[in-house]
């Protein structure tokens, strides 16, 4: 168990686990990110459990979104970003400059802050991704973009207008296109950069409602600046700040006895 | 009196008159502007009117003195050499735009200067244009040419292209290439499925306008496609085109010929402003949907 998660600063023996904690999926060890001169991360140590909820919370800036996006290098594309460390999927070192990057994406799926569906129509929205690494015929990939739709509860809702443009749908349905779009390609991960920060009460409703099933098949990381949907969605909670990983642990425990002073402040609302 | 509102404040009365004052200097100089394109369209169709006839596309340019006559020559000529334009600068312009758009954000200081270039090359007198290829093209070779006159036109219009591409290009928003790349795209792909699908309408608007500015060029024409009396599309020959034609017979002192450019004269600011109508609906399809 020794492999679980690892800890920034010295912990008290962790409480009897009820469950055999699962294995990691993404090991972060040493991470340090830099923009152009500004170090936004230091010394991250971090380890996500597969099929489980990660949430990383801590007030803006703290760098829970720099983070996630180093988990598939989306930094790469502003040439003045850089990270160096480990990050461990499946053993290879995802901060190789060796490994295919693109490929590495199509397994570690990203869903963004601001809804971003692509100027074509609803399928074509979802066919797009799955088309770069799968040979579907037309029968097999109608399959995928329902079976993806429904996933995302949006078939029903969508099944009339497949062929219409996905910018024509609401801001609630364009974020579970994006997230349609996410799983179509089949990844292992699924990484959510403040998935409902950009939507009503109800369309976060259900974009939480969906996330909260993921995890049954896919590992989750997400960001978020609402605390309550941290405490809801996540079983691992990862508090953040000023570009350090101050605390990580199970989220009942990060958010009822929180070890350190920072984290209990934030949570409670005394800063941030 | 309580401070600065009230019936007797001078300060909201003097704003309402200045108000006054600015918007109606302001709508008469737009009518102004306006005043002229109307009054040279109306004086073309006018002074060219007795051109216009079936003829006029049919027949070719008269000899001076001989009534009747068209200028089939030369709208087919201009519409050649645009042909060749169009495939030479579109390519050309559209790929260095890209390249500045898309991919120049890894060489900060290259792009700059690229960018820079280009804008020389955007203001550069079309006549300094029109000597280049006279040199790259008709010298050595030692007749004038349609190709020639073509090429010309093209390194009028790639400065056009790569600035609206480029342009075009850096107002799709980052999130949409992150989204796409996010989903293990390569970006070259990215770029070819998003960027240009959303750039794709703002790209073909400047194309069209870049049409719209070569097909009144004359300067680069005289020294490279020069003219030619006789209908022709052989691109290793002279060919004629609608400004130098218009050029040569609205010069002349004979008043058939004075009439054909008139009415010529008249097409072309027709086939400007068709085209300026098309771009301007495209853009305006672009923000309604898709």
């Amino acid at each position: 168990m020794s492999d679980t998660v690892l800890l920034p600063t010295e912990r008290p023996d962790p409480p009897a686990a009820a469950e055999p904690a699962p294995p990691a999926v993404l090991r972060v060890r040493g991470l340090d990110f830099w923009y152009g001169g500004y170090k936004a991360l230091k010394n991250i140590h971090l380890d996500i459990p597969q099929r489980r909820i990660t949430a990383f919370i801590g007030p803006s800036g703290c760098g829970k979104s720099t983070l996630l996006r180093t988990f598939n290098r989306i930094y790469e594309l502003y040439p003045e970003q850089r990270a160096t460390g480990e990050i461990l999927f499946h053993g290879r070192n995802l901060l190789d400059p060796q490994i295919d990057v693109a490929a590495i994406r199509a397994r570690i799926g990203m869903v963004f802050q601001k809804p971003t569906p692509f100027p074509m129509t609803i399928y074509e929205n979802i066919a797009f991704g799955v088309r770069m690494y799968e040979k579907l015929d037309k029968a097999e990939m109608e399959a995928r973009v329902e079976w993806a739709l429904r996933k995302t509860a949006l078939w029903d809702e969508v099944k009339d207008k497949l062929q219409q443009s996905g910018l024509g749908l609401s801001g609630g349905q364009q974020q579970r296109l994006c997230i349609a779009r996410a799983i179509a390609v089949k990844p292992e991960v699924i990484l959510l950069d403040e998935p409902t920060s950009a939507l009503d009460p109800i369309s976060t409703a259900k974009v939480e409602e969906l996330v909260a099933e993921l995890k049954e098949e896919y590992t989750v990381a997400i960001v978020t600046h609402n605390m309550q949907q941290a405490a809801r969605l996540s079983d691992y909670t990862a508090f953040m700040y000023l570009g350090e990983l101050v605390e990580f642990g199970e989220t009942d425990q990060i958010f009822v006895q929180p070890r350190h002073k920072q984290t209990e402040d934030y949570i409670t609302g005394r800063f941030g | 009196m309580n401070g600065l509102d009230g019936p007797d404040n001078p300060l909201p009365r003097r704003r309402r008159r200045l108000d006054r004052v600015m918007m109606t200097s302001m709508t008469l100089l737009t009518v102004l502007g306006v005043f002229w394109v109307v009054w040279i369209l109306l004086t073309t169709l006018e002074r060219g009117f007795e051109a216009f006839s079936p003829d006029l596309f049919l027949k070719d340019t008269p000899p001076p003195g001989v009534a009747g006559g068209g200028l089939r020559n030369a709208f087919v000529g201009s519409l050649e050499l645009l042909a060749v334009a169009l495939a030479i600068g579109t390519p050309v312009g559209l790929l260095a735009g890209t390249w500045l758009g898309e991919f120049a954000r890894r060489h900060p200081m290259a792009g700059a200067v690229v960018r820079f270039l280009n804008d020389i090359l955007l203001s550069a007198p079309s006549i300094v244009i029109g000597l280049f290829a006279y040199t790259l093209l008709v010298a050595p070779l030692k007749h004038f040419s349609a190709l020639a006159g073509g090429v010309a036109l093209a390194l009028i219009m790639i400065p056009v292209v790569v600035r609206t591409t480029d342009e075009m290009l850096r107002l799709v928003p980052d999130a949409l290439r992150e989204a796409a790349v996010a989903l293990g795209i390569p970006y070259w792909r990215m770029v070819v499925h998003i960027s240009w699908k959303a750039a794709s309408r703002g790209i073909l608007t400047g194309i069209l306008l870049a049409l719209a500015r070569l097909s009144g060029e004359t300067a680069p024409l005289l020294f490279t496609a020069l003219n030619s009396p006789y209908f022709s599309t052989a691109l290793d020959k002279p060919i004629a085109s609608l400004p130098v034609v218009i050029f040569q017979f609205a010069m002349s002192p004979y008043p058939d010929w004075q009439k054909l450019a008139w009415a010529g004269a008249f097409v072309a600011m027709v086939f400007i402003l068709a085209l300026g109508l098309l771009a301007r609906w495209l853009q305006a399809r672009g923000t309604s949907s898709t």
